[in-house]
């Protein structure tokens, strides 16, 4: 997994817009660890990586918060946009981290269709969130996720920062997890 | 044989002219470099269309295209690859950008850059970003396996705004 750079000169990449207010974020304000993914719905690195995303949260407990960020690649992922753009009008709702869950277990069925299905499924105003694919609302959002990716380092997905740091190494449990104790020691 | 084209042995840096060249896009259509003189423009070299890493390279500068026009940036990629490899590999991948054989001589320009890899026969995966006036303001050599992000060169694109920025 690690085909990644040590950023442009100076090092490695940092995070350029902080967490706040603007994000979905998981896990206790006050934790030691913040890690960061910037992920696409339809890429199959990051359905890999979900699981393992899971697994190190429940490891690291109340010490570790998890921050989801956009960066649908439209032209080789056709479905990534509309996805996160669902995801957006979900959290909206109140329903982010389901509907996050669900197009992670559901790759393999992103169209349009699926996706006003899944918010059935997730109990949410449906006919709003029809509505709000249709009229583009999340795009800008979902583009500013994409942005500031962009501008902080990432080159593809997913990309992690542990503590605004561009993660570099393998993003396999273990040394994930050795990585974010590390962090929660420092 | 003739004089095989020669070039620097290290990379260019800031500050150095940017070598004009003239290379092919498509099969009849070509490309210089000077048609882009006013505006930046962002080279981006690199091994070999397919490899995957450059395919993640390509695909990433590829969605970061809008970003780069916010600067009124031109990206051209340039490998050693044909036009057929290039169109190929273009359409496969959606891109929407040109990508620059440097093919006949082979590595010609690469080597004016002082990027190519002469064991290997291909050019190392390099960055420059060239201003309205051609001159090189900012390169950057990424290791060959590594995918270098487009960070680096927004900073650049951005240092370059911010020069002309008083208006």
């Amino acid at each position: 997994m690690s085909k990644r750079g040590r950023g442009g000169p100076g090092g490695a990449a940092a995070l350029t817009l902080p967490v706040g207010e603007r994000d979905h974020i998981a896990g206790p304000a006050d934790a030691p660890v913040t890690l960061v993914e910037y992920g696409d719905y339809e890429c199959p690195h990051c359905g890999h990586a979900y699981p393992i995303v899971k697994q190190v949260r429940q490891r690291m407990g109340r010490r570790m918060r998890f921050v989801y960020r956009n960066f649908p690649l439209r032209e080789s992922h056709p479905h990534a946009q509309h996805a996160a753009e669902a995801a957006e009008a979900a959290g909206a709702q109140g329903e982010f981290w389901d509907m996050h869950d669900r197009l992670f277990e559901r790759q393999f069925a992103l169209d349009d269709a699926y996706l006003i299905e899944y918010a059935g499924d997730l109990g949410l105003d449906v006919a709003r969130i029809r509505r709000e694919l249709e009229s583009r609302l999340y795009e800008p959002r979902v583009r500013e996720d994409f942005r500031s990716g962009v501008a902080s380092g990432v080159n593809g997905t997913p990309t992690f920062f542990i503590n605004g740091v561009r993660y570099d190494e393998s993003w396999e449990p273990a040394p994930l997890l050795a990585a974010l104790r590390r962090a929660a020691a420092a | 044989m003739a004089a095989r084209t020669t070039g620097p042995k290290r990379p260019l840096g800031p500050g150095s002219l940017a070598p004009d060249f003239t290379l092919s896009s498509t099969p009849d259509q070509t490309v210089a470099l000077s048609a882009f003189r006013g505006r930046p423009v962002i080279l981006a070299f690199y091994p070999a269309d397919w490899s995957p890493v450059c395919g993640d390279q390509m695909a990433l500068y590829n969605e970061a295209l809008s970003e780069f026009q916010r600067y009124d940036a031109q990206l051209l990629g340039i490998s050693v690859d044909g036009v057929w490899c290039h169109a190929a590999f273009a359409a496969a991948r959606k891109l929407h950008f040109p990508l620059l054989a440097d093919f006949e001589p082979k590595g010609a320009v690469s080597r004016r850059y002082g990027v190519y890899r002469t064991n290997d026969g291909f050019s190392e995966r390099a960055l420059f970003v060239i201003d309205g006036d051609g001159i090189i303001r900012w390169s950057y050599v990424s290791p060959v396996g590594v995918n270098p992000g487009a960070d680096g060169i927004l900073r650049a694109l951005e240092a370059l705004a911010g020069e002309r920025a008083p208006t």
